[in-house]
């Protein structure tokens, strides 16, 4: 198996400030009471959050190339502040619009993809690929005929403009449908409302008459499939070191028994395994984020990135799971955040593939080939 | 010119001066560390130049590439990895000349004196005491789970040298002579039939003063210095893919079909996305250490590595079936080097229980990871403020 050169792992001193200006503007403008409001169908913080987020601080563009009006930064930026994002559980489509759509766009090589990019950079125009949000990057994308009905779309509800894959195999295009007429994005409620998903419709006068923004559009879908998936592993360790912190905290001021409770050594064990384990998965999504971002082969992508996915999202749900039994009666109430990072780390597990799904990626390219028919 | 670059010239120079291909090996070595070539984050004129750990590899791929000859450090892990930082950190002058340049060469290797029957986890409470006799130290006492005891020339060593104080502050830190008098080596056999460790009784052995490493009374701070070299020693490296213990048990996987169960593959590819995650961890570590940011990170890996390859040894046993019941050799042999991933897969599943154990138990490691990462509260100390002759024992 051939062994790459090792990405850079830890963050340059741009990544570091990029950080901390997500998370100075999340303190002053993501307020855990309108997070939680998303449950109870009042969504007034996304839009102008988003607009904070994407045009303000400008990451809308951040993988637009610079001479489409982005800031053409690697993906490792990107899965910076997803971290960021997730750590705040900021319900602003960033992943799916900036990571996702943006990606694929990237990938399209039409003039109609570049327009949308230039479209997108500034932040007035958010756009979401039109798959069920389960949907893994190396399988195949659920193929739709002249009429579209995908269920479970991420992102869609905030889109202007929804990237529809029609047909199948080599005859896979690309188009680029405005939402408006003949469209409709129905609102689900979601497990995690902080992502919350929609069904899509479009009828066949609408899609007939969107322009393609790619014409055998696989490995356009793949390459923002899979883009998708990795900064998904950040945004999973952003959870998990959330949940983790605020976990630390509770324990270190709760007192039972006359004591802290996070002076009992069944605990602090517990909590030092959830340590070792976040801090693996921080270096499981670097490697794949460095590794989409430095190293020019497809295979290598791939491998890593179902690593990091197989990982990462077991991980996240194990930590959120943690923080919810060591908060106990606390984590309970709709008051306290937990439940927060809980519902976005099961719904991320299932996002952009199962941990099933990659782990079955990473056998086939990793040469560990199931039982056959002759069983032992 | 770039600091790798400079460094690349320097050992370009060097080696056209001293050509391997005609200079003795040892005379090739004393060389090498007399140009600062040795390791070249330690000072100048100790092996080093002071320059950051990081660019070490460049020295090292540049030897290698010419086939130079290196100074064998698998047979002196002790001494590499864990005396010789001390001895820099903690070392008088004369110290360091005596017994760095002999250290890194391979001349002399170096076994570790710390653990005793009666201290474990609670190294601080051991027992080996040294007297100060004129100007030289009297030790008595045994100490156990010595590896390269039989072959080394020197050893760091812990004894009490107070037993009227709190245990922590009783000890003092010394370099001992494998060929005093006193020194008796007896190979101590471990559950997989072979005796890499051993038993050292120290009876009357003579140190003299000037091999304190040290004050008297800061035994412990010293020690503790050396034992995060070790965590790190143990828990960073494994830098290819599928090297290690996942790679034995993958080739095992591709070479026995028959063997394979949903089960089996299931557990399989779970261990082997583990290990590649804790290959992404330990790559970031070396990173870390690279930048200079040692932390108690080292111990949090060591965690990861135990498990790991207990896991990976138990399914290949289970894997082989059949000839996962048998085991190659039971008699007692003397390794001359650890081998985690050597002989046969019953071998690899008995040594990998001693992951968990020696350089820190899993246990201890969780406590150092919650109280010294996050910060959490220490546990309750009854013999911290107890003079250590009156600890029950």
């Amino acid at each position: 198996m051939t062994t790459h050169a090792v990405p850079d792992l830890l963050d340059s001193e741009v990544v570091s400030d990029l950080r901390a200006a997500v998370r100075d503007l999340l303190a002053d403008r993501c307020p855990v009471g309108a997070v939680t409001a998303c449950y109870d169908g009042d969504r007034s913080l996304v839009a102008p959050l988003w607009r904070a987020v994407g045009v303000d601080l400008g990451l809308a563009g951040l993988l637009v190339d610079e001479d489409r009006g982005g800031h053409g930064a690697s993906l490792r930026e990107a899965a910076a502040v997803a971290e960021e994002l997730a750590a705040a559980v900021a319900p602003v489509p960033f992943v799916t619009s900036a990571v996702v759509a943006t990606t694929v766009l990237a990938h399209a090589g039409t003039p109609e993809a570049d327009r949308l990019l230039a479209d997108l950079a500034g932040g007035q125009v958010t756009a979401s690929l039109v798959v069920p949000w389960t949907t893994a990057p190396e399988g195949r994308v659920p193929a739709v005929g002249a009429r579209v009905a995908v269920r479970s779309v991420a992102g869609a509800l905030e889109a202007h403009v929804l990237l529809v894959p029609t047909g199948a195999g080599d005859a896979l295009e690309l188009r680029a449908v405005p939402v408006g007429d003949g469209v409709t994005v129905e609102p689900v409620v979601s497990l995690d409302m902080t992502r919350q998903l929609a069904d899509v419709t479009v009828d066949a006068a609408a899609l007939a008459a969107a322009p393609v923004v790619a014409t055998d559009a696989r490995d356009a879908l793949r390459a923002g499939l899979r883009a998708g998936t990795a900064v998904l592993a950040a945004e999973q360790v952003g959870l998990a070191r959330r949940c983790l912190v605020d976990t630390v905290a509770y324990l270190q001021q709760r007192r039972q028994f006359g004591r802290v409770l996070g002076g009992f050594q069944a605990l602090k064990h517990r909590l030092a395994d959830v340590y070792v384990e976040v801090e693996s998965m921080g270096a499981a999504a670097a490697f794949a984020v460095g590794t989409l971002a430095d190293v020019d082969d497809d295979l290598e992508q791939a491998l890593v990135t179902a690593v990091a996915a197989a990982a990462c999202s077991d991980t996240a749900v194990r930590v959120a799971e943690e923080m919810v039994q060591l908060h106990a009666g606390l984590a309970m109430t709709w008051e306290h955040p937990a439940h927060l990072l809980l519902k976005r780390a099961k719904s991320d597990q299932l996002a952009l593939g199962s941990p099933e799904r990659h782990r079955a990626v990473v056998a086939r390219l990793a040469d560990l080939d199931p039982p056959g028919t002759r069983l032992g | 010119m770039s600091a790798a670059a400079e460094l690349r010239e320097r050992v370009a120079a060097f080696l056209a001066e001293h050509d391997p291909a005609t200079t003795e090996r040892l005379d090739l070595l004393r060389a090498r560390y007399d140009a600062g070539l040795a390791w070249v984050h330690f000072p100048p004129g100790r092996g080093g130049l002071g320059l950051p750990r990081a660019l070490q590899p460049v020295v090292e791929e540049a030897f290698a590439a010419v086939g130079a000859p290196d100074n064998a450090p698998h047979r002196n892990g002790i001494g590499l990895g864990m005396a010789a930082p001390t001895i820099v950190a903690f070392g008088t002058p004369e110290q360091q000349d005596r017994f760095l340049r002999p250290l890194w060469t391979g001349e002399e290797t170096w076994c570790q004196l710390f653990s005793e029957p009666g201290a474990g986890s609670d190294l601080a409470a051991l027992g080996t005491r040294a007297v100060l006799d004129g100007d030289t130290w009297v030790v008595d006492g045994q100490k156990v789970w010595t590896s390269g005891a039989h072959t080394a020339r020197f050893a760091i060593l812990v004894a009490r040298t107070d037993p009227d104080v709190p245990k922590h502050r009783g000890l003092t830190y010394f370099l001992c002579d494998m060929t005093d008098p006193g020194v008796e080596v007896r190979p101590l056999r471990q559950l997989t039939g072979e005796a890499e460790f051993n038993e050292v009784f120290l009876t009357g052995v003579r140190i003299p003063d000037a091999h304190r490493l040290g004050e008297v009374g800061e035994g412990w701070r010293v020690a503790t210095a050396t034992l995060d070299h070790e965590r790190v020693a143990i828990g960073a490296g494994s830098p290819a893919r599928e090297s290690g213990m996942v790679g034995r048990v993958a080739e095992t996987w591709r070479a026995h079909p028959e063997a394979r169960t949903p089960g089996l593959h299931d557990r399989l590819v779970r261990h082997w996305v583990d290990a590649e995650v804790a290959r992404a961890a330990g790559l970031r570590l070396q990173q870390k250490l690279a930048r200079g940011q040692l932390g108690p990170e080292g111990a949090a890996m060591k965690l990861v590595f135990a498990r790991l390859a207990q896991q990976l040894s138990g399914l290949e046993v289970e894997l082989l079936g059949d000839d996962g019941l048998r085991y190659s050799d039971w008699t007692l042999v003397r390794p001359d080097r650890v081998d985690f991933t050597g002989r046969d897969a019953g071998y690899r599943y008995l040594r990998a229980k001693g992951n968990s154990i020696e350089g820190g138990t899993s246990e201890i490691l969780r406590n150092i990871v919650a109280e010294r990462v996050l910060g959490l509260p220490g546990e309750p100390r009854v013999d911290k403020d107890v003079p250590w002759k009156e600890i029950p024992r």
